[in-house]
Parts: C-alpha cells; structure tokens; sequence
C-alpha cells in the first residue's frame, strides 16, 4: 500500500513534465492535461494498491490520462478534430503500454510555448514552473511574491490564452529561434535567480527553485545540443551554485564573494561548468550567458592560482554590458572596474548610470558605499550605506551590511 | 498608488527600540526610512508606543465603554505604520519583504481607497 502510493509519487515526480508535454501538445490544452494527468495520478492511487504497480507505470498514466481526455471532450460535446486524434491515440497508447515501448519528450516545445511571445513576460517562469515541473501555484506565489490564489487565476487564463491563440507546441524554425530562445533562457535564469536571491539559502524551498532551474535548462540542452548560449546558461548557473555552501557560515552570517574559502567551492560543479562553457565556446556564437559563466569562470580559478585576475573580468563585463546593458551588469562592470583600476574609476562608472534607475536598486548602492568607504568619503559612505541596508530583504545581508557600515 | 503598511512588530523588536541606534534593528529601520523617502515612495507613517498604552472606546446605546489595552489582542503587535505612494501592488509588497520587522514580524498591506477619501475630503 504505502509502496504503491511512494511509486505513484516517484513517477509522477519524474515523469509529470514529459506527460504533460506530451498530452498537452496533442490539444495545445494545458488546463484540460492538467486535470487528466491529476485525475490519472488519483486514479494510480486506488489501483496500483489494489492489483499491484503496473510494468510501465509512465505508459499507465498516459493510458489513463488519454481516457479522461476523451472524456472531457465528450463532456463539452465538442465535435473537433481532436476527439478523433485522441481516441486514435489512446488505442496507440495502450499497443505501446503493451509493447513497452515509450513516448517522445516534448518538454521543450512546451518550454518554448511557456516562453511565447503570446504570453506576457512576467508569468514565462511561472508557467514552467507549473507545466514542466509540476510545481504548485503557491509555491510559485510565495517566490514571486504574490498571493497564491491571484498566480492560481494569472496562470489558467496564460493557460486558456495557450489554447485559444493556438500556440503551437514547436521548437521555433531557424530564424525565429535565436530570439525564441532567448525568452526561453531568461525564464529559466529567473528561475534561477529567485532561488539564489532567497534569503540565499534559508529557504530550501527556494534552494529546490535553483535546482529546477539547472534541471530545465538540461531538458532544452538535450534537445537543442548545438545551441551555446544554453551551454552558458547552464555553465553559469553551475558555477553559482559550486559557491552555494561558501555563501554563508554555519551560523548564517552571509560571506561575500571575496571573503569566501575557494576549498569550499564545489569543485565537481566547476568542472561541469568548464565542460559546459568549453563546449559553448566551440560554437562560435558569443552571447550573454556565456560571457556571465565566463566572469565567473575566471573567480573560479581563484580555487587554483589564489588571486582573481580582475583585468580579464573587465574585458568580460565590457562585452557584456554592450550586449545586454542591464543594470546588474553596469553594477558589477563599476565594481570589477575598481578593483581592476581603482575605487575612484569604479565610482566614475557609477556616476554614469541614472540615478532614477536605481532608486530602489540595493546592489547600486552597496557597491557604491563600499567604493565611497575606500576613497575616504566617510560620511556619503555612510549615507550610501543605509540606502543599501534599507534596499535589503535578506536578514544575513543586512546584518552584513550594517557592520561594514559602522 | 497608495497603500498602508500596518506594522506588527513582535514583543523582542518593540524592546529593541529603548537602545536606539545601537541595536541592529533599529539602524536597520532609520536605514530603512531613508531609503524609503530617497526613492519617492514615502508619504507617511509613524511608529506607535507599546500596547500596554493603549485604549480602546466604544459607543453603545448612549453608553460610553473605555478599555484599557488594544481593539485586538495577539502576540504581534501594530507597532507603526507607514502610508505608501507606488506604482503597484507588487512594488508595495517590494518595500514589505525589506522592512526590518518583517523577518519575525508581518505587515499587512492594504490599498488606500482614494475614491471613498474623496467624497469626504474638502477639495
């Protein structure tokens, strides 16, 4: 009993994603995929007990989804040209089940209609996180910090607009691909980056959101090998994580990059994300993930030479803030810059961003104190300071920055 | 937009304040502060003494009911408020994750209802 429910748990963890792409990508209905794979899975519950886990559980669920579907669709009385696809499919399903054989992964065109242009920009994340991985609406909520039953309803009307648009389940032909693929990588690193920005480690839930995030960006690599900027996507976000530990002491204060014990650093992710960025430079094709992993390829080298060779860091961050100006990127140029040229040349560069801009920018003003502090201007130091303590969410951080500025 | 922050403090935080700047929480509030009026986003607000100094009336049936101590009792306690001026809900509950009380505290966020202050308010 309790082995069947643990089964039905472990496949649905491992195969939620590719099941949904998979029947959604019939229809181009994630709602009506959704409820068939959630009553499929409750239908696993009271079987599998019963007359034992099937031989191939993925292709059982797929079975039983495919009959809900039908279902569905005769419920709504709707004559269309998928009742008879489905019915065609099934009968396929339950020869596969039989035959042991499997189903093909769609979880990068539905990564891909997650990330369509169709659909606006602030839910591409949350959408992935729901569809492909199978993460609950108030988890999401709680990352981005909106009440769950509001990204519950944000999330079915992205899902109905899915279907009644007719955005089709595809990875994008050639020419399109490049900026496809962009909105793509950029979902997942938002991913990423509301996992690492969580109070850095205090929420292992948040911790689990990185973790998706590599995970994702693994399924589109596998798909699309000979696209770099993936390989970057994924070299960056390994070498982050390789310094998760390093981030904090055991008693939660927060260690800055430049503080952290190199021996700390995981030195299996750094090698996987040299791999990574080394494959990605074979393409041929700079971009901006692969300039990010390249920045902290050269902090990981820390681990062996004992310095960081800053020098090349700006080279770096100048291509980098020429191919995608953010304001992260301008930030960290001014602060690579002072430590390259000087404290005086870094605040020269922030006195080129707008100051309306980073009004509520906290890593500005962090970077600027730190400078003001080095420089001697004690008391806009100071100044800069509580602007950046009072920009904080993180408790570690506050606590990190309100010593610093004494 | 405008939004109120209602700030529930907990009893630690409230007997934080006696050591002024000193104490962390405190720095980290006057920090805080200033962030919130360099970025636009300040209208009002102010932090209210302890609970213990509270009173609270009623008027029923002609009968005037006063009692010692807060309208609500709970662990957290409203220790101030701070009246907003933002472009969106969102950008509000921004400035809500970053108030010192917030970690061991709550804030409760609401929006101001301008259209019903208008229909009281003398032009």
């Amino acid at each position: 009993m309790e082995d069947a429910r643990r089964t039905v748990e472990a496949v649905a963890r491992a195969s939620y994603g590719r099941l949904l792409a998979y029947l959604s990508s019939e229809t181009r209905d994630v709602v009506g995929a959704e409820d068939a794979l959630g009553d499929a899975l409750l239908a696993a519950l009271t079987s599998w007990p019963k007359d034992g886990v099937p031989r191939q559980p993925e292709s059982w669920l797929l079975t039983a989804a495919r009959h809900r579907l039908i279902d569905q669709a005769r419920r709504r009385r709707v004559r269309d040209e998928h009742e008879g696809t489905l019915r065609r499919l099934a009968a396929e399903s339950t020869a596969t089940a039989v035959a042991g054989g499997t189903f093909p992964d769609r979880r990068a065109e539905l990564l891909f209609v997650c990330a369509h242009p169709a659909i606006e920009p602030a839910l591409h994340t949350p959408l992935m996180l729901q569809t492909v991985l199978g993460v609950d609406a108030a988890r999401i909520a709680q990352a981005f910090l909106v009440p769950p039953a509001t990204m519950g309803q944000r999330l079915v009307r992205a899902k109905q607009k899915i279907r009644q648009a007719g955005i089709p389940f595809e990875v994008p032909q050639d020419h399109e691909l490049p900026e496809r693929l962009d909105a793509v990588l950029e979902a997942i690193y938002a991913a990423y980056d509301l996992g690492r920005d969580d109070a850095a480690g205090i929420d292992p839930r948040a911790q689990d959101l990185a973790d998706e995030a590599v995970w994702l960006a693994r399924v589109v690599r596998e798909r699309l090998p000979e696209e770099p900027e993936i390989r970057g996507l994924l070299a960056l976000m390994l070498f982050c994580d390789a310094r998760r530990a390093a981030r904090r002491t055991p008693d939660g204060r927060y260690v800055p990059l430049s503080e952290q014990d190199p021996g700390s650093w995981s030195t299996s992710a750094i090698r996987e994300a040299e791999t990574e960025l080394g494959a990605a430079a074979r393409g041929g094709r700079i971009g901006r993930f692969q300039l990010e992993a390249a920045i902290q390829s050269v902090h990981a080298e820390r681990a062996q030479t004992g310095r960081t060779d800053w020098a090349a860091i700006v080279v770096f961050y100048e291509h980098l803030v020429q191919l995608a100006p953010t304001l992260g990127a301008r930030v960290a140029q001014a602060a690579a810059v002072a430590e390259a040229h000087g404290a005086a040349a870094g605040l020269a560069l922030l006195d080129t961003i707008d100051r309306a801009a980073v009004a509520t920018y906290q890593p500005f003003w962090a970077v600027r104190a730190h400078l003001l502090r080095q420089v001697g201007e004690g008391v806009d130091a100071v100044e800069a300071y509580d602007r950046a303590i009072g920009l904080t969410e993180d408790p570690a951080i506050r606590r990190f920055l309100l010593e610093r500025r004494g | 937009m405008k939004y109120i922050m209602l700030i529930y403090e907990t009893p630690q935080n409230l007997e934080s304040r006696k050591d002024g700047e000193r104490d962390p929480y405190v720095a980290a509030w006057r920090a805080y502060h200033k962030a919130l009026i360099a970025a636009g986003a300040y209208v009002g607000g102010a932090p209210l003494k302890n609970v213990a100094t509270a009173t609270t009336v009623r008027l029923r049936e002609g009968r005037r009911h006063v009692q010692d101590g807060p309208f609500a009792e709970a662990k957290e306690q409203l220790g101030g408020f701070v009246i907003l001026d933002v472009a969106s809900l969102d950008a509000a509950l921004e400035w809500a994750v970053r108030c010192p009380a917030v970690a061991s505290g709550a804030i409760e966020v609401r929006p101001v209802d301008v259209d019903y202050h208008a229909t009281f308010v003398e032009p």
